[in-house]
C-alpha cells in the first residue's frame, strides 16, 4: 500500500487537530484570565461560546430556514404557500411514503419493545444471562448500512431455477415452496425492511428493560407466587406496571430512531418497489431531485411528528419527579 | 457466569406438589428454548456474512454460505485484500477507510470537548438566563438533523447572509478539504445529546466538593480541570463511545457533506453499493465486515461504559 497517496488526508487531520487544540488552549486561557478576576459570567461566556455558536449557526438557523423553505418552490425563488404540503398529502407517491412511515413508526417500536421485554424476562436470572444479552445486543454496534447488507444476503433471490444463496429462499426451497424475490414484493418488502431495524433495536430494548427488571422488588413476586398467581398474572400485574416508565422510554427512543430512518431504505431498496419513507424521500427530494421546497416540507413533517412524543415524554418525566418528592 | 444462577428450576420449592413442580420445570424449559432460539436467530445473519466474506468469489455467487461447512478448506482473506487494495472496480476501499478514520477522530473529540465546557457552565456557574439556555439546548435534541441538512450545506457553499449582512463568507472547500464540513456537521449534531448527558452527570457531583474547592481559592477553570473532569471521566467515555459509533457508522452526514467519490467515508460507499447491488456484489461481505469490525470491537471492549451511558440517558431521562 502506498501511504503517500493519502498524506493529504492525514495532513488535514493533523492541521485540524492542531487548530482544535489551539482553540481549546485559547478558551482555557481566557477562562483562566476571567476566573482570576472573579468574573463568573465571563467564564460562563467563554465556556459556552463554541457550543452555542455551533448550535445557532448549524441547527437553530438552518431549522428555521427549512421551515421558510417549505413554503417556497423547488429552487427557493417563488413563494408557493401550502403547495408543498398539499403535495405531501394528496400525491399518490407521497401518500405511499406517509403510509409506509406510519407502518414503520407503529410496528417497529411495538415489536422491538415487546420482543426486548419478553427476551429480558426470559433470560432474567438465567445461567449465561450476560452471554444471551451480548448476542442480541451485538447488532447495536453494527451500522444500519452493515445490517442492511447482512440482511440483503438473507433475502437474496437467485432466480427460480438455480441454487438459492439467500438463507430465507433456501429454507423455502427445501420445504418445496418456490423462492420469492422478497425485496420487490410490495407491500411485504416493507415488513422485511422493518425486520432489519427490529433486529438492531431489540438489543437496546433488552438491555434497558433488563436493568429495569432488576429493580422490581423480589418480595412482591414471591408474595404473589405464594398466593398462587400464575406466571402470566405476575408478568402483567406486577412486572409490567413496575417497569412501565422504562418501557415507555424504550418505545419512545425506538420511535424517534424509526422516524429518522434513512440508511436501511437506502441500502436495501433505494426506496423503490413502494418502500420509501419520509426521512429517505426527504433526502431524495432535496439532493437528487433538487426540489428544496419538497425536501424541506418533508423535514418539517418529520419534526412535527417528533414533537408531540417528546412533549409527552417530558411531561411524563416531570410528573414522576414530582411524585418522587 | 455466576454459578448461583445455575438452573434454579431444579430445586423444589416449599409447599409445592410434584405436579406443580413438573409444570414449572417444563415452562422453564420452554422459556430456555425460546431464549435460545432468539439468540441463535439474532446471530446467524452476521455469522453468515462473515463466512461469506472468506469464501471465493465463485462460491459466493453459486452457493449459500452454509455450504462452506462441506468444504472449509477453500476459505481465504483474498476478498479483504481485493476490496482494500485492488485498483479494479469495487476495490481500493482503503482510501474510504482512511476517510472514515480521518472523519471520526475530530468528529468525536470536538463535540465531546465543547459539550464538557458547556455542561460545566450550565451546571456550576451562576449566571442570568442559565436555565433558559439549558432548556433551549435540551429542546434542540428534538430537531431531526434532516431539518438542518439543506441550509447547512448552503451555508458551507454560499456563506451565511441575513438581511444583506454577511455573517459568514462562503467556505469554498473542495476535494479532501470537504472533510472539514463533515467534522463540523457531526460536531453540531452531536452537541445537544452530549451536553444533556454531561449536564446530568455534572449536576450530580456533590456540591460540598465544589464548595470546598471554591473556599480553597480554586477558580472555575481550575475546578473544571482538576475536580470535575477527573470525576466525570466515565461519563466522558460513554459519550465518546456513543459519538464514535454514531460517526463511524454514519451514512447520511458523510455522503451529504463530503459527497466526492474520493472523500466519502466507507459506510457511504457501502450504502450506495448495497443499494444498487451492481457488479461486484460478491465483494460486499468482505467490504461490509471491514466497516463493521472496528465499532464491534470497540463496542464489545467498552460495553460497560456504553450501557451505563445508555441507562443514564434513557431511564433517568
Amino acid at each position: 500500500m502506498d501511504i503517500s497517496a493519502y498524506l493529504d488526508r492525514f495532513g488535514l487531520l493533523a492541521v485540524g487537530l492542531v487548530a482544535f487544540i489551539a482553540i481549546l488552549l485559547a478558551l482555557y486561557g481566557l477562562a483562566e484570565l476571567a476566573s482570576r478576576r472573579d468574573r463568573s459570567r465571563a467564564v460562563a461566556f467563554v465556556f459556552l461560546t463554541p457550543a452555542v455558536l455551533f448550535l445557532l449557526i448549524g441547527l437553530v438557523y438552518p431549522a428555521l430556514r427549512t421551515i421558510v423553505m417549505s413554503f417556497f418552490n423547488a429552487d427557493g425563488t417563488a413563494f408557493v404557500g401550502m403547495e408543498n404540503y398539499s403535495w405531501a398529502v394528496t400525491d399518490p407517491d407521497a401518500l405511499q411514503i406517509l403510509i409506509n412511515t406510519a407502518l414503520w413508526i407503529i410496528i417497529v417500536p411495538l415489536v422491538s419493545t415487546a420482543l426486548g421485554l419478553v427476551y429480558a424476562v426470559l433470560i432474567d436470572g438465567r445461567a449465561g444471562e450476560r452471554t444471551y444479552k451480548a448476542l442480541v445486543f451485538l447488532p447495536m454496534g453494527i451500522s444500519f448500512v452493515g445490517a442492511s447488507i447482512i440482511w440483503k444476503f438473507v433475502y437474496q433471490y437467485s432466480g427460480t431455477g438455480g441454487n438459492q444463496i439467500g438463507l430465507l429462499n433456501a429454507v423455502l426451497v427445501n420445504l418445496g415452496i418456490p423462492p420469492v424475490n422478497w425485496l420487490n414484493e410490495a407491500p411485504w418488502n416493507n415488513f422485511l425492511l422493518m425486520v432489519v431495524l427490529v433486529w438492531i433495536e431489540v438489543g437496546f430494548a433488552t438491555v434497558v428493560l433488563s436493568a429495569a427488571l432488576k429493580g422490581v422488588p423480589i418480595e412482591m413476586i414471591e408474595a404473589a407466587r405464594i398466593d398462587g398467581a400464575k406466571p402470566s398474572q405476575i408478568f402483567w400485574s406486577i412486572t409490567v406496571p413496575s417497569i412501565r416508565s422504562a418501557i415507555l422510554v424504550v418505545a419512545v427512543t425506538v420511535f424517534i430512531a424509526t422516524l429518522k430512518l434513512f440508511d436501511i431504505v437506502r441500502a436495501m431498496t433505494q426506496g423503490h418497489h413502494k418502500t420509501d419513507v419520509l426521512a429517505h424521500n426527504m433526502v431524495e427530494q432535496a439532493f437528487r431531485l433538487n426540489n428544496d421546497g419538497r425536501g424541506a416540507t418533508l423535514a418539517v413533517l418529520l419534526f412535527l411528528l417528533v414533537v408531540p412524543v417528546v412533549i409527552y415524554q417530558v411531561r411524563n418525566m416531570r410528573r414522576q419527579e414530582l411524585e418522587a418528592r | 457466569m455466576s454459578t448461583d444462577t445455575q438452573a434454579p428450576e431444579k430445586v423444589a420449592r416449599i409447599g409445592e406438589s410434584s405436579g406443580e413442580r413438573l409444570r414449572r420445570v417444563l415452562s422453564s424449559r420452554v422459556a430456555s428454548l425460546v431464549a435460545l432460539v432468539i439468540a441463535v436467530l439474532w446471530t446467524i445473519p452476521t455469522a453468515g456474512l462473515f463466512i461469506s466474506s472468506l469464501r471465493p468469489d465463485d462460491d459466493i455467487r453459486t452457493s449459500g454460505w452454509w455450504n462452506f461447512f462441506a468444504d472449509p478448506g477453500s476459505i481465504s482473506l483474498y476478498n479483504y485484500n481485493y476490496v482494500l487494495y485492488s485498483d479494479s472496480q469495487g476495490g481500493g476501499l482503503i482510501r474510504n477507510l482512511i476517510n472514515t478514520i480521518v472523519i471520526t477522530i475530530p468528529g468525536v473529540l470536538v463535540p465531546v470537548a465543547f459539550a464538557a465546557l458547556a455542561a460545566y457552565a450550565l451546571s456550576w456557574i451562576n449566571f442570568k438566563g442559565r436555565n433558559l439556555l439549558y432548556v433551549g439546548i435540551f429542546a434542540l435534541q428534538v430537531v431531526p438533523l434532516q431539518m438542518a441538512l439543506i441550509p447547512l450545506l448552503s451555508i458551507f457553499s454560499r456563506g451565511l447572509h441575513i438581511g444583506g449582512v454577511t455573517v459568514m463568507p462562503a467556505w469554498e472547500l473542495d476535494g479532501v478539504n470537504t472533510i472539514v464540513q463533515v467534522w463540523i456537521a457531526h460536531s453540531i449534531f452531536g452537541l445537544p445529546l452530549a451536553i444533556f448527558l454531561l449536564h446530568n452527570f455534572m449536576r450530580e457531583l456533590p456540591s460540598d466538593v465544589m464548595e470546598a474547592a471554591r473556599i480553597d481559592g480554586a477558580s472555575h477553570s481550575q475546578i473544571f480541570r482538576k475536580v470535575v473532569l477527573p470525576l466525570v471521566t466515565p461519563a466522558l467515555a460513554s459519550i465518546a463511545i456513543f459519538q464514535f459509533l454514531w460517526v463511524w457508522n454514519d451514512f447520511l452526514v458523510g455522503r451529504t457533506f463530503a459527497p466526492g467519490e474520493a472523500t466519502r467515508p466507507l459506510t457511504a460507499v457501502l450504502g450506495d453499493m448495497a443499494g444498487t447491488w451492481g457488479f461486484g456484489w460478491t465483494r460486499l461481505p468482505a467490504a461490509a465486515f471491514i466497516a463493521i469490525i472496528v465499532p464491534l470491537v470497540v463496542f464489545l471492549l467498552l460495553q460497560r461504559y456504553f450501557v451505563r451511558g445508555l441507562l443514564a440517558g434513557s431511564v433517568k431521562g
